[in-house]
C-alpha cells in the first residue's frame, strides 16, 4: 500500500510549498493511524483473543471490505465537495445485478461480474448527469438515486434473494471467502488491491487531480480551461464502480443477492471517509486516511463484540469516535493556519 | 437554458416512474373493486422471504371474497416508515386494517384513530402492545422460541456456552424470541451458559460479522441460536468463514433456502418455523369475520414446528417452509 502513502494535494490552491503540503498530509495520516493504533492496545490489553492474525484478518479485516470499498468511492465524490448517498442501496442493486446475471440469464459467473461492476459505474454515471448536468445538488440527486435505486432492486429481483447455484458459479463465492493466500480470505485481498487502485487513480492521474482540483475551487478550475461538467461525471461514474464492486463482494459473501440490505451502509461509508480526514467542505482528504476511517469503525466494532459489550452501546461509542477525530482534526487544522 | 429544464424534465420523470415502481410493489388489488370489502395489510417488509409468504396466504385467502394491499418498509428496522404506511392505509378507510408491528409502542395513536373511525385492526405475527386489536393472529413466539432452546439443550447434552443473535431489541417477535429462550434456558438447564444476546437489525452480512466476533472471544461456543432468517443465515456464514462448521450446534428460526441447505447439509442442527401461509390465510379469515361482526378470540395461534433432517420431506413443514 506504499504508492497510497502519499496523498499529496497537487492542486492545491494555498501559495505553500511542495514540502509543507507534504508534512501536513503526513500528519493528517499519522494522526488517525496513531488513533488506530492506541484503540488496538486498548482492545488487545481487554481481550486476549483480539490481536491474532484470526481475528485481525478473518473478522476484523473481513469486516471491513463492504464498508471500505463503498467508502473508497466516496472519498472520490467527497473530495469534490459532493455526497453520495446512493451508494447503500446501489449497492444492494448492483448485487441483485450480479444475480440476475448469473443466475437468471446464466451468463458466466465472470462476466456477470464485470457487467454488475460496469452497472454500478452506470448508476453513478447518472448521479454524474443529475449533479453537473442538471446541477441538482449532490445531496438531492444521490438521496432520489438512494430511493430509486432501493424500489428497483426490489423490483429486479421480484423482492425475492436471487442465490447463486454453488454448482456452476461456485468461483464465485471463493471471490469472497475462498483464500489464494493462505489466511486471507479473497474479499481482504480484493479490498487491498482496488485501494492501492483507488490511491494510485487519486493520486497520480488526471482524473485524481481534477477530482481534487474540483473540490478546491471549481471556478478556477473551470476558468483555467478545464471541462468541470465532463470530469464531474467522470468522477462520479468512477466512484459508482466501487459501489458495483461493494455489491459484488456482499453478493459472493451472502451466496445471494439479497435486495433489501444496504440502508445504512452509505452513512458508514461516509462516517469512514470523515474520521480518515477527508472534508465534506472538498478539496482535501486521501485514500490511506479512508482506509484508516474504515479500520477504526472495524476496530471498534469487532472489540466491543469480543467484549460483550451490548451493542446498544456499541454504537454510543462508535458515535463519540467520530465526533472525537473530527474535532481532533478541527482543532489541529486551526493550529496549523494560526501559525 | 432550454436545454437545462429539459434535463430537470427528465429527472423528474424518472423520478416518478420509481414512484410508479414502488406502488406496483405495494402489492395487488388496489382501493376499490366493487362490491368485496377492502382490507389493508401493512406488515413489516419484504426484507425476508416470511413477508412473501405471508402475503401469498393473504392473497388466497383474499380470492373473490376481499380486495388487499399489502405493504412494508424496506428492513425491519425502519419503524418510522412503517407508521408512515399504517398512516395512509388508516385514510384509505379500509373495511378492515391488518397490522404486524415493528415496534408495538410507537403505532398506538395511530391504531386510535382506526378505532375511532370504526376500523376494526387485526394485529398479525407480533402482538401490539394495546386494547384496540380485536385479535392477534400470531405464532406463539415465546412458545417456540421455547422449543429452540430444549432442542438446543437436548444436542448440547445440557451443558456449555451459548450464544444469541436476535434481529431486534423493539419488536415483540425479537423480545418473544429472545426471552422465551432465556426463560427455557434459566429454569431447565442449570448446567448451560448464555451469553450476552447480540443484535443484528436480520441483516446477514451483520449478524455474519457478530457471529465471528463471538465465536474469537467464546472458542468454546458450544451452540449459536439465530431467532430469524436473516440472522440464522448471517450464523450459518459466521460459523462456515470461521471453519467451525460441525463444531457448534446452529439452530435457526424460520426457513429460506439458505437454512434449508444449511440442514440438509447438516451445518445447521435444525429450525423452528411458523407457519406463514397459514397466518396470512387465517389473518384474512380474522378480519373477514371482523368486517361481519362476529366474536374472536384474543388470539389466534398459528402454530410452529421443529424440523431438522429427519422430517424437513414431511408434507406438513414442506407446506410452511418456503425458498
Amino acid at each position: 500500500m506504499s504508492t497510497t502513502t502519499t496523498g499529496q494535494n497537487e492542486t492545491d490552491q494555498r501559495p505553500a510549498t511542495g514540502m509543507t503540503r507534504h508534512l501536513r498530509a503526513g500528519l493528517q495520516q499519522l494522526f488517525a493511524f496513531a488513533g488506530l493504533i492506541l484503540i488496538m492496545i486498548v482492545f488487545s490489553l481487554a481481550s486476549p483473543v483480539f490481536f491474532t492474525w484470526g481475528n485481525l484478518v478473518g473478522n476484523m479485516l473481513f469486516s471491513t471490505v463492504v464498508i471500505g470499498t463503498l467508502a473508497l468511492g466516496t472519498t472520490f465524490v467527497i473530495i469534490t465537495a459532493g455526497i453520495d448517498l446512493s451508494i447503500g442501496t446501489g449497492m444492494a442493486l448492483c448485487a441483485v445485478m450480479a444475480g440476475n446475471f448469473i443466475t437468471t440469464m446464466g451468463l458466466p459467473w465472470q462476466l456477470g461480474v464485470v457487467l454488475a461492476i460496469l452497472f454500478g459505474g452506470l448508476v453513478g454515471l447518472v448521479n454524474g448527469l443529475l449533479v453537473a448536468l442538471a446541477k441538482l445538488p449532490p445531496f438531492i440527486a444521490t438521496l432520489a438515486m438512494m430511493m430509486a435505486a432501493d424500489g428497483l432492486a426490489l423490483v429486479l429481483s421480484n423482492s425475492t434473494p436471487i442465490y447463486i447455484d454453488a454448482e456452476t458459479a461456485g468461483g464465485f463465492m471463493q471471490l469472497s471467502t475462498g483464500t489464494l493466500i493462505p489466511r486471507v480470505p479473497n474479499a481482504v485481498l480484493v479490498f487491498v488491491v482496488v485501494a492501492v487502485i483507488a490511491g494510485i487513480v487519486l493520486n497520480r492521474t488526471i482524473l485524481g487531480r481534477y477530482t481534487y482540483a474540483l473540490g478546491s475551487n471549481e471556478e478556477a478550475t473551470a476558468i483555467s480551461g478545464v471541462n468541470v461538467t465532463r470530469w464531474k461525471i467522470a468522477v462520479y461514474a468512477f466512484a459508482g464502480l466501487f459501489t458495483g464492486l461493494a455489491g459484488v463482494l456482499i453478493a459472493a459473501r451472502l451466496g445471494s443477492a439479497q435486495p433489501a440490505i444496504g440502508m445504512g451502509y452509505e452513512l458508514q461509508a461516509i462516517a469512514a471517509v470523515v474520521i480518515g480526514g477527508t472534508s465534506l467542505m472538498g478539496g482535501r482528504g486521501s485514500i490511506v486516511g479512508t482506509v484508516i476511517g474504515a479500520l477504526i469503525i472495524a476496530v471498534i466494532n469487532n472489540g466491543l463484540q469480543l467484549m460483550s459489550v451490548p451493542q446498544e452501546w456499541q454504537n454510543v461509542i462508535l458515535g463519540a469516535v467520530i465526533v472525537a477525530s473530527v474535532y481532533i482534526d478541527t482543532l489541529r487544522k486551526r493550529a496549523a493556519s494560526s501559525t | 437554458m432550454r436545454r437545462r429544464t429539459l434535463l430537470i424534465g427528465t429527472a423528474a420523470g424518472a423520478a416518478v416512474m420509481g414512484l410508479a415502481a414502488c406502488s406496483e410493489e405495494s402489492g395487488g388489488g388496489g382501493g376499490g373493486d366493487g362490491d368485496l370489502p377492502y382490507i389493508a395489510i401493512v406488515s413489516k417488509g419484504f426484507q425476508h422471504q416470511f413477508w412473501q409468504a405471508v402475503k401469498t396466504g393473504a392473497e388466497r385467502g383474499a380470492e373473490g371474497r376481499a380486495t388487499i394491499t399489502f405493504d412494508g418498509p424496506a428492513t425491519e428496522s425502519d419503524v418510522e416508515d412503517q407508521i408512515n404506511m399504517l398512516q395512509s392505509a388508516i385514510a384509505k378507510s379500509p373495511a378492515a386494517l391488518a397490522f404486524a408491528a415493528l415496534d408495538s409502542r410507537a403505532a398506538e395513536g395511530l391504531l386510535q384513530q382506526a378505532q375511532s373511525q370504526d376500523i376494526p385492526v387485526i394485529a398479525f405475527d407480533s402482538g401490539v402492545d394495546s386494547e384496540i386489536p380485536l385479535t392477534t393472529v400470531a405464532t406463539d413466539n415465546k412458545a417456540a422460541a421455547a422449543a429452540a432452546a430444549e432442542h438446543m439443550a437436548e444436542l448440547i447434552d445440557n451443558q456449555g456456552k451459548v450464544a444469541m443473535v436476535i434481529h431486534d431489541q423493539t419488536s415483540g417477535s425479537g423480545q418473544d424470541r429472545r426471552d422465551g429462550f432465556i426463560e427455557w434456558m434459566e429454569q431447565n438447564a442449570p448446567d448451560i451458559e448464555l451469553l450476552e444476546p447480540q443484535y443484528g437489525e436480520g441483516d446477514q452480512n451483520l449478524s455474519a460479522n457478530i457471529t465471528k466476533s463471538i465465536l474469537t472471544s467464546t472458542p468454546d461456543l458450544a451452540g449459536i441460536y439465530g431467532a430469524n432468517e436473516g440472522s440464522a443465515i448471517g450464523v450459518i456464514k459466521g460459523v462456515q468463514e470461521s471453519g467451525k462448521d460441525g463444531d457448534v450446534v446452529i439452530v435457526g428460526f424460520d426457513s429460506g433456502q439458505a437454512q434449508i441447505d444449511a440442514i440438509e447439509s447438516g451445518v445447521m442442527a435444525g429450525a423452528i418455523t411458523q407457519d406463514p401461509v397459514g397466518m396470512g390465510e387465517q389473518l384474512i379469515e380474522a378480519a373477514l369475520k371482523a368486517i361481519n361482526g362476529e366474536e374472536l378470540s384474543a388470539t389466534i395461534d398459528t402454530g410452529f414446528y421443529w424440523y431438522d433432517a429427519d422430517n424437513i420431506d414431511d408434507p406438513e413443514i414442506q407446506e410452511a417452509l418456503y425458498e
